[in-house]
């Protein structure tokens, strides 16, 4: 038996064909594959350049409103009687979730690469406002593709997508969920190519964009170490983030994964369980090829894809990025899944403790924290990453709950 | 190894036309009615018959393609069911052409060895996966290449004189020269800008070159027969068959005649385009 070879880092990932282990790579259509090729080197200058470096920091802090806080949950931890948990307040963004991040990067690129049409696909409508934000600063058209149904349930996004001048298109084909809305928004990509900059709004789709995506993302876990050796002067023991396509997560987890000692857990949607209707990709499903990349994806035995179902629209997806497929096959992270009755319940406890309404993705991820801190030692530091506020899911809680408005 | 194709384009170039390529999917809009459909086509004057691989998410076709895939798919299409339509079209034509078209998850989950040994088995001559660029060729071009398939690559209006010799590195049988910047079955292209590029393209490899996508009437296959080796038509047909079915979404007896009816048309089409040139 042959050795594995050990890594020296787990940050040294894509490589040039975009691949993370098996999974990544440029599963494209020819029409699109210049264009990659084209944002690829754009990025790669981008990214070697202080000026692009500089006019982001500038955005981030007088725009977002960076850095945003590592708060100590003091109620929370009291309440479970474990480990001491923080929370990384995405929820404070400008916009009210971590999505705009990676928009501002890849909004900044677009105006460098004199882009002027801006397309983007969104599920729970987080990354659809982060986006019409970003356009209208800019004076960029915004063309935001969401299927149908998630128009439906997430309409206070909808509404301020069109305040901000976004075009919102629903998108009938398919279940009508965020899958379709991404393959209209490669249909229109594939059609309007001259014009055209595609702001992909998780670590998935074709090579560069896993890696761009959580690049830009980073500055969650840059912050979260900064912040953590600052106020207890060392690295946190756990770092726990819900994962759809997983772009919150990496954005927390890509700065500690040369940490060997901070454990790490994904969580993804297990909708009415894991022997029913879900979202979780890595438990439930196995590598194959959508999107642009390879990665789990819910399928059939047919290699037909099958719908995704979370209470949360942005958990929707049967797939997750593939650098997250990597870091499961290789052990780094650890992936569990919650249940829509966990997400429920922790949007309440959260909302009921702290008096912080969190986007009932974000409640996946405190719906393991509720499970695991309690079993934990006092002195040990979870961080969790709330990554959306729930205004959005209120309407959707009141009728869950039983309450009309 | 592309001994069918190669004859067919061989055979309408001797007789000053081009030829004509028909697209329909397999199990659209049932098992049964497809093969007839099939079965029906050379026929009708089709050359080379592409045979849509049905998946749930085409993300380079437009609505035609994308209704025709969920109707066979409804109707419990897989890809071994259109491997076996492939080897029953075989048992009683064994000169037309078969290119298999659509996406690579569905082979990937088949596994790819598997997949080209049933295919070459059943009697295909060539594949057309939409999503996998020369960037990826070791995943299924180079092993269909050894297996004996031929890798028949998509050229579009962004693939520029210096990407195209990756493109047409691996490519074998002929060209498909996808003529607009979009999805299937959308915009008509303008013919005088198919007609330079088409030029442009023989001067990088002497393959026939085929031109689809917004191909819909025999005018338009008419319009490119008169530059191009041959001409494909796919929305148009499984809108035929759309437009055939009942109520209940069902084949009817115009099922089949809608489609060859079609066909026919547009062969004519493309043997009035070097006549009209």
């Amino acid at each position: 038996m042959t050795a594995q070879p050990q890594l020296n880092s787990f940050r040294t990932g894509p490589d040039e064909r975009g691949r993370f282990g098996i999974f990544g790579g440029r599963f494209v259509a020819e029409t699109l594959m210049p264009l990659i090729l084209d944002l690829e080197e754009a990025y790669e200058d981008a990214r070697k350049d202080p000026a692009f470096k500089a006019e982001m920091e500038s955005y981030r802090t007088h725009y977002i409103g960076r850095p945003s806080p590592l708060y100590f949950a003091e109620r929370l931890t009291e309440h479970l009687g474990g480990a001491k948990v923080y929370l990384k307040r995405e929820e404070l963004n400008h916009t009210g979730s971590h999505k705009v991040n990676n928009v501002l990067g890849q909004i900044l690129l677009a105006k460098r690469m004199g882009k002027k049409r801006i397309i983007a696909e969104t599920g729970a409508g987080q990354h659809g406002v982060a986006t019409a934000t970003l356009c209208a600063r800019f004076g960029l058209e915004c063309i935001v593709f969401m299927g149908a149904v998630d128009v439906a349930r997430q309409a206070p996004n909808v509404f301020r997508m069109k305040m901000l001048g976004a075009e919102v298109v629903p998108v009938q084909s398919g279940a009508k969920t965020l899958k379709d809305a991404m393959n209209e928004a490669l249909r229109d990509w594939v059609t309007n190519v001259a014009t055209t900059f595609y702001c992909i709004g998780t670590v998935a789709g074709p090579h560069p964009y896993p890696a761009m995506v959580r690049d830009f993302q980073s500055v969650i876990g840059d912050e979260t170490k900064a912040q953590m050796l600052e106020m207890e002067g060392r690295l946190p023991d756990s770092l726990f983030a819900c994962v759809g396509g997983g772009s919150n997560a990496m954005g927390l987890f890509h700065p500690f994964l040369d940490d060997k000692e901070v454990e790490i857990y994904g969580v993804e949607a297990a909708g009415f369980g894991l022997s029913n209707l879900n979202a979780a990709s890595i438990a439930g499903g196995r590598p194959g090829v959508l999107h642009g990349n390879r990665t789990y994806l819910l399928m059939d035995g047919d290699g037909q894809i099958e719908e995704g179902h979370s209470i949360s629209a942005g958990l929707d997806y049967p797939g997750i990025g593939p650098e997250h497929a990597w870091l499961n096959d290789i052990g780094r992270v650890t992936y569990l899944s919650a249940t829509d009755d966990e997400a429920v319940e922790a949007f309440q406890v959260l909302s009921k403790l702290e008096g912080i309404i969190p986007a009932l993705e974000s409640a996946h991820a405190i719906a393991k924290v509720l499970e695991h801190a309690p079993a934990k030692p006092k002195d040990h530091l979870m961080v969790v990453n709330l990554s959306g506020r729930g205004d959005k899911d209120v309407p959707q809680m009141a009728e869950r709950l039983g309450t009309s408005l | 190894m592309t001994a069918r194709i190669d004859a067919r384009f061989r055979l309408a170039a001797s007789e000053n036309r081009a030829a004509l390529v028909t697209f329909v999917t397999a199990g659209d809009p049932d098992h049964a009615t497809s093969l007839e459909i099939v079965r029906a086509l050379p026929g009708a004057g089709a050359d080379v018959i592409e045979l849509g691989m049905p998946f749930t998410d085409p993300m380079a076709d437009g609505p035609a393609i994308q209704a025709a895939g969920l109707r066979a798919l409804k109707g419990g299409e897989t890809l071994h069911k259109t491997l076996d339509l492939v080897r029953e079209f075989r048992k009683s034509d064994d000169a037309t052409p078969i290119v298999l078209m659509g996406y690579y998850n569905p082979i990937y989950i088949y596994g790819v060895d598997a997949f080209l040994a049933d295919a070459k088995g059943a009697g295909a001559d060539g594949l057309i996966v939409v999503d996998l660029p020369p960037e990826e060729d070791e995943e299924l071009c180079i092993p269909a290449l050894a297996a004996g398939l031929a890798f028949v690559r998509l050229a579009t209006p962004t693939t520029d004189d210096a990407r195209l010799p990756a493109v047409l590195k691996n490519t074998a049988g002929f060209v498909y020269y996808v003529s607009i910047a979009g999805v299937t079955g959308a915009a008509t292209p303008d013919f005088n800008v198919v007609s330079s590029a088409v030029a442009r393209l023989k001067k990088h490899t002497s393959l026939p070159i085929a031109v689809g996508f917004g191909v819909k009437t025999p005018e338009h296959a008419a319009a490119i027969a008169a530059g191009a080796d041959g001409v494909v038509v796919g929305s148009a047909l499984v809108d035929a068959v759309k437009s055939s079915l009942d109520g209940e979404g069902r084949a009817t007896p115009k099922t089949v005649s809608a489609v060859t009816d079609l066909v026919s048309a547009l062969a004519a089409g493309v043997r009035r385009g070097r006549a009209a040139a």
